[in-house]
């Protein structure tokens, strides 16, 4: 690593994130303009961003390469008052919490109490979306039984494809203005709403290119002033890819970085869509300028590297922005999930693996930042090597690259009824999250609990936590003759929830569509320029929308411990079993010790407690799949918990499995913690046993230990394990590399730990970061200590 | 019963159709790893009609077959195994027999003898060598079991496996006396000098793998 890239990862590491009130202020101060109500909404949104743009403090960091930042320095984090204003009390929280906390001045608390909150309170997209939700609905919400993406950021899961690349803002422009000439006002009863939303992208696109002009001067300032010959040669440089890029299409590898920077920035203040932007798959977008580069020497390795080392440190320094309450609880963490992937395969179906792909992972290693997270896909076509280098990374124990199955996400892009090509320019995003790059909106909308169903079912539709009647009266499970009611009983209580869940999104993607439509991230996302229609409002080629199957271990446990403790060898009746679930296992410590050790369990490839998971999981699925939402797309499920599993697991009570009340729940599609005790071939054996194909992404964790990765045969065996979890159609899989004494001794010692990096869900945090029930329940995933 | 687990019973009795449906079930695995089953112990050859009996099993199946052994056994029991076993791990502890006998509580005659025939009757064998400090490291018997093994056909390899103390704690659970308290697992040095001398012999060697 250079000098200069050495004192930027300094620079961006050791920040301390922070609020800056300065983009809420701006966006106020327009919508509190005149002109903000005379235009149409996609014209006054894009106004606000040209208004923001235009008038943010920008800087360029003392050694940069590649410039910008959503701030005004490494670590500042926006603001987004139209989706969450933050209360005084937030603001509290915020800055004085332990884990992940944004410092916040007293400057910021006072524009906040005086200006923002006065202006924002009953206007910003949450307060309308609480006021507008049934009172079934919160009563499920207030319950945990689901939780609300879109309550504190807006709908996201925007990675990109290769268009940005051969296009410039300008071309881009030429296809909106063709798309107004192109509109038929006899005809089109929508051909106003097209025109005023097209408008609104031209204007956007004109505020990213003086955005970025902003950032030619000032380079062009600083190079005048600049005595050291070298530094001022960089700022010239800086000075004219500035002047170029995003206006035009990059012409070199530098270019290229710039160009994404910029689009990036401008996604992330426009709004904050949730899994910040993904640019995708980077080796295949950047190989042609690299190649270029290398061919007419304009461009070396050891420059290509610098310059992603640099692109990385810009994702770095980029908090996520803050949340609060629940949704900071399903997702607590700095990281703000851009994934950047590697390998897979071309349009054509063949290997897409190339040099950079492998220089991508060297910058990977050697960067070990948190952000931007990083993943390989592999095929069955992909070589042994580009497997293996990804292995010898994950073994140093930071918990990236993670690794994808491309063929798997190629099935699953075909089923929904995706083109080819665009299913094999695909990938995964944010956690775990399949998508037709470019061309797709796949919101998340929230996590869903299913212990919590099985729960209430179990109390006949009562949430005995609060005592209220939240649910659908089933039956009282008692009085259940077969283990087909209760599973009956469970399924109508699942679709009950569902259903309310649904019904209320519904209503929140049209307060989007209608009230924050994002007409610059529309520019880039396939086909909205054609349709003159927002990315908010189904202007995309593919809709979809996601609910996150959470605790599906803890879900087949607890009713394989009901049908083998209860039905086959009554050890139990459901009534004392009802009785000892509500005292918490309390003076029944015997029988819980018979729920967990002898009682079968999801993921030790035994069909018993296995053939439960396959039924809940065909329950989930046609609950959600097939669904219509609002925007001319379908919903679909995936399996995967962010944090979320740990919140989850707080507001369920004891389970059925010999979980005790409040403990986590089980994550993604692993087996409950401790729960696996064949090994990792038996896991991965069980967890195939769902059929990933139709879901749009699940997420496995495992964890070894430093000793069994070693030598090169534990790196052969990581990749033959990895290849037959593949072979068996299995989504995505994770590692952590670490032992648990060292975990145990960083809770102890932290001020020793503060650079370990551990796998959390579907990135990596800083283990000292997290939350003591989420350090706890990483310790006890299952150690792996043998193959 | 313990229903927490608390008291571990280690092992237990299953049928032969019952371990090859545990061995089935990791078949996908092996196909991808070229890998299979290995039978180890305690010493597989002390059941050897239940062990003719799985190692049938697996041949008819297409499963890889390797069989650890210290090698102490008559000699017919392994040549009635020997065609369904595709792979020997095979023990040598020590040359110098008055130390085996004082260690293992055995001869090294019989083991040696029985290696000897099996080299020679055609079946693949990888030698087991543990690098116990003290013991059996000093330059003249690994001399002696370099020589002894170049002087054998069908050696595939040589892994040495350096001494450690992971036994410690099973001694104590099963309240038996642990007698090699005192010896200290051997440096990546001493590792590195054993291998050295057994390639000079013509060897492959590695390190692991036991």
């Amino acid at each position: 690593m250079r000098e200069r890239i050495r004192k930027l990862r300094k620079q961006s590491v050791t920040a301390k994130p922070y609020i800056s009130p300065e983009r809420a202020i701006l966006i106020t101060e327009f919508y509190e303009s005149e002109i903000a109500n005379r235009v149409s909404i996609p014209v006054k949104r894009a106004l606000a961003f040209k208004h923001l743009l235009e008038n943010k403090k920008i800087c360029i960091n003392d050694g940069e390469l590649i410039v910008g930042e959503r701030g005004s320095a490494p670590k500042e984090t926006s603001t987004y008052p139209e989706i969450c204003c933050h209360t005084l009390e937030d603001l509290g929280v915020l800055n004085t919490r332990k884990k992940t906390p944004y410092a916040v001045n007293e400057a910021t608390k006072k524009v906040y109490k005086e200006k923002l909150i006065p202006f924002w309170n009953g206007r910003a997209i949450r307060d309308i979306i609480f006021s507008k939700m049934s009172d079934k609905w919160k009563a499920a919400y207030e319950a945990g039984v689901f939780t609300e993406f879109l309550e504190q950021r807006a709908p996201g899961h925007t990675a990109l494809d290769d268009k940005i690349y051969k296009k410039g803002l300008l071309d881009f422009k030429k296809d909106v203005i063709r798309s107004i000439q192109n509109l038929d006002f006899l005809k089109d009863a929508d051909a106003y709403k097209k025109k005023e939303e097209l408008r609104a992208m031209e204007i956007a696109a004109d505020a990213l290119i003086h955005f970025a002009e902003r950032h030619a001067d000032l380079a062009r300032r600083l190079a005048k002033k600049e005595s050291n010959i070298k530094r001022r040669r960089d700022l010239e440089k800086i000075t004219d890819v500035c002047t170029r890029v995003p206006a035009h299409a990059p012409r070199g590898f530098w270019e290229a970085l710039q160009h994404y920077w910029f689009i990036h920035l401008g996604v992330i203040m426009e709004l904050n869509p949730w899994d910040a932007f993904n640019p995708g798959r980077l080796d295949q977008h950047l190989y042609p300028f690299y190649e270029k580069g290398l061919a007419d020497g304009t461009l070396t390795k050891e420059e290509a590297k610098e310059l992603l080392q640099a692109f990385w440190i810009k994702f770095n320094n980029q908090p996520a922005p803050p949340k609060v309450g629940v949704t900071a609880e399903e997702s607590a963490t700095y990281t703000d999930f851009a994934l950047i992937n590697t390998g897979g395969v071309k349009a054509d179906g063949v290997d897409a693996v190339n040099e950079l792909s492998y220089l991508i992972l060297d910058v990977v290693e050697e960067m070990r930042l948190t952000q931007p997270s990083s993943m390989v896909q592999i095929s069955k076509k992909t070589p042994d090597r580009f497997l293996k280098r990804a292995v010898e990374i994950i073994r140093i124990g930071f918990g990236q690259p993670s690794v994808f199955n491309t063929d798997e996400i190629i099935q699953e892009l075909l089923r929904q009824g995706k083109l080819v090509e665009d299913a094999r320019n695909g990938g995964a995003s944010g956690c775990v999250e399949t998508g037709a790059f470019g061309k797709e909106s796949y919101i998340l909308t929230g996590y869903f609990n299913m212990p919590k169903v099985l729960e209430i079912t179990l109390n006949n539709g009562l949430d005995p936590r609060t005592g209220k009647k939240i649910g659908l009266e089933t039956g009282d499970p008692a009085g259940f003759s077969s283990f087909d009611e209760l599973f009956e009983a469970f399924r109508k209580q699942l679709n009950y929830f569902v259903d309310i869940k649904i019904k209320g999104n519904n209503i929140i993607e049209r307060l989007y569509a209608e009230r924050l439509p994002v007409p610059f991230l529309s520019l880039l996302i396939a086909d909205c320029i054609a349709k003159g229609k927002d990315y908010n409002d189904g202007g995309a080629r593919y809709n979809t929308d996601y609910i996150q199957g959470v605790g599906l271990g803890t879900t087949t446990d607890s009713l394989t411990a009901i049908k083998y403790n209860v039905f086959d060898k009554r050890h139990v009746t459901m009534k004392e079993l009802l009785e000892i679930l509500k005292v918490d296992f309390n003076r029944y410590e015997n029988f819980r010790q018979r729920l967990l050790n002898k009682t079968p369990k999801y993921g030790n490839d035994e069909d018993y407690a296995d053939q439960f998971m396959k039924a809940i999981f065909e329950v989930y699925f046609d609950a959600i799949d097939g669904r219509p939402n609002t925007k001319g797309g379908h919903y679909r499920i995936n399996l995967l918990p962010t944090t979320v599993h740990i919140y989850f697991g707080k507001v369920v009570g004891a389970t059925p499995d010999g979980r005790k009340a409040g403990e986590p729940l089980s994550e993604g599609v692993s087996p409950v913690q401790g729960a696996d005790r064949k090994g990792p071939t038996a896991v991965i054996k069980s967890v195939a046993k769902i059929d990933h194909v139709r879901t749009g992404g699940t997420l496995l964790n495992q964890k070894f230990t430093p000793q069994l990765l070693a030598d090169e045969t534990g790196i052969d065996k990581l990749a033959q394990l990895i290849r037959t979890f593949f072979k068996l159609d299995g989504h995505h899989m994770q590692f952590n590399v670490i032992s648990s004494d060292m975990l145990r001794d960083a809770q102890k010692h932290p001020e020793r730990y503060r650079n370990l990096i551990v796998r959390v869900a579907g990135y990596s945090d800083y283990f000292v970061d997290l939350g003591v029930d989420l350090q706890n329940e990483i310790i006890k995933r299952t150690e792996q200590t043998t193959f | 019963m313990c229903p927490s687990d608390a008291l571990s019973i280690a092992g237990k009795q299953m049928s032969v159709k019952e371990i090859l449906e545990e061995i089935e079930k990791d078949r996908t695995f092996y196909e991808e790893s070229r890998g299979g089953v290995t039978f180890s112990g305690g010493e597989p050859l002390m059941q050897p009609d239940f062990l003719n009996a799985l190692l049938k099993e697996c041949k008819e199946r297409a499963i890889h077959t390797a069989v650890n052994t210290c090698g102490f056994a008559q000699y017919e029991i392994i040549d009635r195994i020997r065609d369904k076993v595709d792979l020997f791990l095979y023990d040598i502890k020590t040359m110098d027999n008055r130390k085996h006998r004082k260690y293992t509580g055995a001869s090294n005659e019989q083991i040696l003898k029985n290696l000897k025939k099996l080299a020679e009757s055609g079946s693949s064998i990888v030698i087991s060598f543990p690098i116990i400090p003290g013991i059996n490291d000093d330059d003249k018997n690994v001399t002696r079991t370099a020589e002894f093994i170049s002087s054998l056909p069908n050696i595939q390899q040589v892994n040495l496996l350096p001494y450690h103390r992971a036994g410690i704690e099973k001694y104590k659970n099963l309240g038996k006396p642990y007698k090699l308290d005192k010896i200290q697992p051997p440096s990546n040095q001493r590792v590195k000098s054993v291998k050295e001398k057994m390639e000079a012999f013509g060897i492959r060697v590695g390190i692991g793998g036991g």
